[in-house]
């Protein structure tokens, strides 16, 4: 076993060490720290990059490498530069955005991190970077029964995958419960309490890669939205209204076998553990109208509390979800416009609303925000503060003649951490909020007017 | 409301005054209509609240996706499992086609309603309408006044109200309308003649059958008053054209409805309007002929059709009675005949029996659902004697008739509810009449006693009739003989012709007949305290006994409203956590099967064993069983209470399953005195597995006792859900062994005899093939 693992160490290292030399060596870093929190389904991984120029030229930016395997379940990359000493030490966010290189040994991909001010020869520069897998924690068994608890892989590498010289690293990672079922070693490997320790390894070579396999217990709501659609509709009569469809899925390990409701309701401790039922939606403050129902009608099982700074809705699907089991279920609330409402200096009106979804802890695979402008709007155009697909449609609502214009935004993959605010810029003219009401008016005075012209016309034909 | 219903005295000013005052009324009548059926939404939500509801609701839903023409032909193979329904053949079209259309016109006009919205209101809007045509029934009876009370009395009458409250999408929502709407329009056709009146008769008619298969009350009723008219020899133009387009068109017409088709000719229920129709034809040509014959000449005349027509009618009769005599039901249908003859169903068909709206009813419950007109009623009648027109006739007619039917079958309770409005109109109409009259005349008489013979004409007749009227509603004395009654009508009548014809003698008759003023006052005092109970009791039964919705129930306990939503539960984790093509058993939403099948193993299966029940599912493709358990929160009708139902059912489709073997000395039980039979059967084991380990005794609340067998285990079944309250459970089939160890010959051959002398050759399959 030992000896395979080390085989196929070596060839990695042989491999990569071909594939990487091509790699800018500008730049090494000096030391980095990695903490990979486990502590729910979706990987949370802080690095701490310590970088040094040792090239010739100035640096602009430094990239970041991914496994493919990771690429695909990554939801977020963000970084941030450390600026100033000690004290008065601030962070500058900084821009990330995937890059294309062909030379990535075994399809490893680049994210780009763009430095503010070039990095000066012989300089050193402290960058802070988080990024979040969602889907990367696999459930082993696949199958378990209602009494069991979930045990779940988590497979990285102990080095940090770098296209850079690394000269000291650490990797730590951060386990829900004791529970550690086995873990790969590669000395030095500690084991203290819920954190795993991997390293310090000095000077490992660029794309050094050492696969380790963590199985560990984690009971945590694997909550899936696999798909959620928001529309949001404005009227400028003075009400914002938010729809959210959920299509909800427990991801985690498939339920095996019955469910025994005498089981489930006796010993809640010990049963179902890895189940879940309570959800917890965050929603904008002074949010009225709220309901919760799906396609039978009202869930009766929600609590709303509302408060000037945010709301929270805590509510439960119509039964405890397990491994595997669905729900479906709609959101809906009214928000008041001068919240969210505003005119630009240029006379345009703009939108300005959170992107992502609003359930704490929970990943999204597929998210649609549907911003419904009103009636008689023109040139609408979207600031995001990430990548989204863009669309228009057009959707018929109350009376309408021509159509309301819906701006649609589209993204895949999204976690808690997207819910930053973006915006709507469109043209709107008030006159054409009364184009319903005078069109209403009108139908009624014709109706009144035919009836009147009926009762004094004599149309007999005998006299 | 009575000044628009006396003759307009105070010129044309005073008439349209009336007429817009009687238009706003019938506008609040509407809204009031609407607007008491809203309890439901008001206090649970919009949602379809019953379970029967939710098929009318899928197939509207079909429809507004599909298109008419994939309606008409739709194949539904989730219903009514092993044999699947025909939907385009065997529903009443009417209520789907109306929410469909009111859904696609609103939605063409761009307004987003779901189709669950129209479907939740679509009851109280047609039950607006049929106020509405409440009220032109009446008018074209007694007159304006009358049409008035008995609209709002038919807005609000808790019968209606139980069949049509927000929520409740059932046939009967639109029927009320149709069939009210249907009479309407024969009245007034036979009280003007018009042709035009005739054919929106048919067209109507029409609808009633798309509707409802009440519609054979109305083919019935019909011809019965136009009989009744032509032997009390009220024979004129207008009856013939009343009733011979009716019978021509809406005959083509209902045989157009997928459902009814050849029926509408075949079956017994229409032949009485197609033997009415003959008659009408031969008396219409007898007038004919007594015109242009001299009388002597008509007097052979009717010597040689008699001969002649008594030979052809005896022919007509022989052929008739060979026809009916050759189809299998004596061409009734199984529910017509439990009609006439109330003891049928529980005889011979088990299944209509065990539906509990097919039951006679109880005498509270006209008390509950029709309330004071209950005592009105009679006082309506008489005041429709007085005098006796065509259309008052009819009304009396429709009474009668529907107080049988709903003694018969407390379903039909519906039917006597716009009857007995109508009449109830009369009555407090021409009570109201009779005092308020009386009162004027008092005041007059007492003012100018000169000046008043021409105003107070109308009175003349009524306070009389009013006071018995009166006497009648406020004693209830319903057993006061009929012949004074009618003596007294005859008097009335007598002297209202000495009346007309002796002006002189009018002011001194008059003031005979009026009532003393105090009197008077104390009467409308009365009749108003009377309507103010009927408005109360309508309000409490809608809001209280009519709006609790069957899919969620509530409870009221010392720290609030406690929620039991486990239906919903359950169908939602089925739908989302099974397969599409899954097939469920369950036998709680039996009324679904009601229609005409009685064909339906899983009741079968319920009663056999687990092994023989898991044999007769796997042969179906059932791979989940669904039961409905209420013993641990006391939900009475679940599927243990209905289970001798189902035994009987079963038992009239496979004779060896007997009731006695259920019931231990007469009495049904499920505690340790239960028979072996009982407690082996698949319908015990599965809504009690593992309760005992709830409170460790097994205490059933709705029985009411310890259960008989407690531990037990499932070799066939899994548990695969229950709800919160433990109200729905649903089982999952065992997958058969892939291999069959030692006995495996011997329990095959077995299974397979055991299988095919049971179960009928349809789904004689063997599970291990």
């Amino acid at each position: 076993m030992e000896a395979s693992r080390c085989f196929l160490l070596v060839a990695i290292f042989f491999f990569l060490s071909i594939g990487g030399s091509c790699a800018a060596q500008d730049v090494q870093i000096v030391n980095a720290e990695r903490r990979i929190d486990l502590a729910s389904h979706i990987v949370k991984v802080y690095l701490t990059l310590k970088i040094e120029n040792i090239g010739t030229s100035s640096v602009t930016e430094v990239l970041l490498a991914f496994p493919p395997t990771q690429v695909n379940h990554l939801a977020l990359v963000k970084a941030q530069a450390a600026v100033g000493k000690r004290k008065k030490k601030t962070y500058v966010p900084l821009d990330v955005k995937s890059k294309d290189l062909p030379d990535g040994p075994n399809g490893t991909k680049y994210f780009s991190i763009y430095l503010l001010d070039p990095l000066n020869p012989g300089e050193a520069l402290t960058l802070e970077i988080l990024y979040m897998l969602t889907h990367s924690l696999e459930p082993f068994p696949l199958e378990i029964s209602q009494s069991e608890s979930q045990l779940v892989y988590f497979r990285d590498s102990a080095f940090i995958l770098s296209p850079y010289h690394i000269k000291e690293q650490t990797t730590f990672i951060k386990t829900p419960s004791k529970r550690v079922e086995s873990f790969s070693v590669v000395e030095p490997t500690n084991r203290a309490g819920l954190e795993l320790k991997y390293g310090p390894y000095n000077d490992q070579s660029p794309f050094s890669y050492s696969p380790i396999l963590v199985h560990l217990e984690n009971n945590n709501a694997f909550a899936v939205v696999e798909d959620l659609v928001r529309e949001v509709e404005i009227s400028h009569w003075g009400s914002i209204q938010i729809t959210e469809q959920y299509k909800l899925v427990h991801a985690g390990a498939r339920h095996k076998g019955g469910f025994s409701r005498v089981e489930y309701q006796g010993k809640p401790g010990y049963n179902g553990v890895s189940s879940f039922k309570n959800l917890l939606a965050r929603l904008p403050p002074k949010v009225h109208s709220v309901y919760y129902r799906d396609d039978i009608g009202n869930i009766s099982s929600s609590r709303l509390r509302v408060g000037s700074q945010k709301s929270e809705l805590e509510f439960e699907p119509r039964y405890p979800l397990f491994g595997g089991w669905k729900a479906t279920f709609v959101i809906g609330y009214g928000i008041p416009m001068e919240d969210f409402l505003f005119e630009s200096p240029d006379g345009r009106r703009y939108l300005n609303f959170s992107f992502g979804c609003p359930l704490s802890e929970t990943v999204v695979d597929k998210l649609t925000v549907k911003i419904v402008l009103p009636e008689g709007s023109q040139e609408p155009s979207v600031v995001v503060p990430f990548e989204v697909k863009q669309s228009l449609e057009r959707k018929y609502s109350y009376l309408d003649v021509v159509g309301r214009t819906v701006v649609v935004l589209e993204k895949t993959n999204v976690v808690p951490e997207h819910n930053s605010p973006f915006q709507v810029y469109y043209q709107f003219k008030p006159i054409f909020m009364l184009a319903e009401p005078v069109m209403l008016i009108s139908v009624f005075f014709l109706l009144f007017v035919t009836s009147i012209t009926y009762l004094h016309l004599d149309l007999s034909l005998r006299k | 409301m009575m000044t628009s219903g006396s003759p307009a005295a105070g010129g044309s000013l005073r008439h349209a005054f009336g007429g817009v005052l009687s238009f706003f009324i019938l506008v609040l009548i509407g809204v009031l209509a609407f607007s008491i059926r809203l309890f439901s939404v008001i206090k649970y939500e919009s949602v379809i609240h019953e379970f029967d509801p939710y098929f009318n609701y899928r197939v509207t839903q079909f429809l507004t996706k599909k298109g008419i023409y994939d309606f008409w032909n739709w194949f539904d193979d989730r219903t009514w499992y092993p044999l699947g329904r025909v939907i385009g053949g065997t529903v009443y079209p009417g209520l789907t086609l109306t929410a469909g259309t009111m859904w696609w016109l609103a939605n063409s006009l761009n307004i987003p309603l779901s189709v669950e919205t129209v479907c939740v209101f679509t009851a109280p809007i047609f039950s607006a309408f049929a106020s509405w045509a409440a009220y032109l029934l009446t008018k074209e009876v007694k007159g304006p006044g009358a049409g008035l009370t008995a609209a709002a009395l038919l807005a609000m009458v808790p019968s209606y109200i139980s069949r049509s409250v927000a929520g409740s999408y059932d046939n009967e929502a639109v029927a009320i309308f149709a069939l009210v709407n249907t009479f309407y329009l024969y009245v007034k056709t036979l009280n003007t003649g018009s042709l035009f009146y005739a054919t929106l008769n048919a067209i109507s008619y029409f609808y009633m059958v798309c509707s409802w298969g009440g519609y054979t009350f109305i083919i019935n009723l019909i011809p019965m008053h136009v009989l009744l008219c032509i032997v009390t020899g009220r024979y004129s133009s207008r009856l013939y054209i009343a009733y011979a387009p009716l019978v021509v068109l809406g005959t083509l017409l209902a045989a157009l409805v997928p459902v009814v088709g050849f029926n509408a000719v075949m079956t017994s229920e229409h032949f009485a309007s197609f033997l009415v129709f003959i008659i009408l034809h031969v008396v219409a040509l007898v007038h004919y002929i007594k015109g242009i014959l001299s009388p002597r000449m008509f007097k052979v005349a009717v010597t040689l059709v008699l001969s002649v027509g008594i030979v052809l009618c005896f022919a007509a009769v022989a052929i008739l009675i060979a026809v009916v005599a050759a189809s299998p039901t004596k061409g009734w249908s199984g529910r017509s005949l439990s009609l006439l003859d109330p003891t049928y169903a529980s005889k011979y068909i088990p299944i209509i029996a065990s539906v509990s709206e097919h039951q006679p009813p109880t005498w509270p419950s006209y008390f509950m659902d029709i309330n004071v007109l209950a005592f009105l009623v009679p006082a309506g009648i008489i005041a429709c004697f007085l005098p006796l027109s065509d259309a008052s006739s009819f009304a009396v007619l429709y009474i009668v008739t529907s107080v049988y039917f709903s003694g018969v079958m407390v379903r039909l309770m519906l039917v006597l509810a716009p009857a007995a409005c109508i009449m109830s109109g009369i009555a407090l109409s021409e009570a109201f009449g009779a005092l308020t009259g009386s009162i004027k005349f008092q005041l007059l008489a007492s003012s100018d006693p000169q000046d008043n013979a021409g105003d107070a004409t109308p009175v003349s007749v009524l306070p009389e009739n009013g006071k018995a009227k009166i006497d009648k509603a406020e004693e209830t004395t319903k057993e006061r003989g009929p012949s004074k009654k009618n003596k007294k009508k005859e008097k009335d009548v007598v002297e209202k012709a000495s009346v007309s014809h002796r002006p002189e003698n009018r002011r001194a008759e008059k003031k005979l007949r009026a009532l003393p003023i105090e009197s008077s006052v104390m009467g409308i005092l009365l009749l108003v305290l009377l309507g103010a109970f009927y408005v109360i009791h309508c309000v409490w039964a809608a809001a209280e006994a009519y709006s609790a919705p069957s899919i969620v129930l509530t409870s009221r306990t010392h720290d609030g409203l406690h929620v039991f939503d486990d239906f919903r539960e359950a169908y939602a984790w089925l739908s989302h956590n099974t397969e599409v093509d899954d097939k469920v058993a369950s036998c709680y939403r039996r009324q679904q099967y009601l229609e005409q099948h009685t064909y339906c193993n899983c009741w079968y299966a319920m009663s056999s064993p687990e092994k023989a029940a898991w044999e007769i599912f796997n042969s179906l493709d059932v791979k989940y069983v669904f039961v409905i358990f209420g013993g641990l929160v006391g939900y009475p009708s679940d599927d243990i209470n209905k289970f001798l139902w189902m035994v009987r059912i079963g038992g009239g489709v496979f004779p060896h399953i007997k009731e006695p073997d259920y019931l231990r000395d007469g009495n049904y039980r499920i505690d340790s005195m239960a028979t072996p039979t009982m407690l082996n059967s698949l319908m015990y084991k599965l809504s009690y597995y593992r309760f005992v380990e709830t409170d460790g005794k097994g205490f059933d609340r709705v029985r009411r006792t310890e259960i008989g067998k407690k531990n037990f285990k499932l070799t066939h079944f899994e548990e695969v859900f229950t709800t919160h309250h433990w109200m729905v459970r649903i089982y999952k089939l065992k997958t058969p062994r892939n291999r069959i160890r030692g006995k495996a010959k011997k329990s095959k051959s077995k299974a397979t005899t055991s299988s095919g002398s049971t179960i009928s050759p349809k789904t004689k399959k063997n599970p291990w093939q």
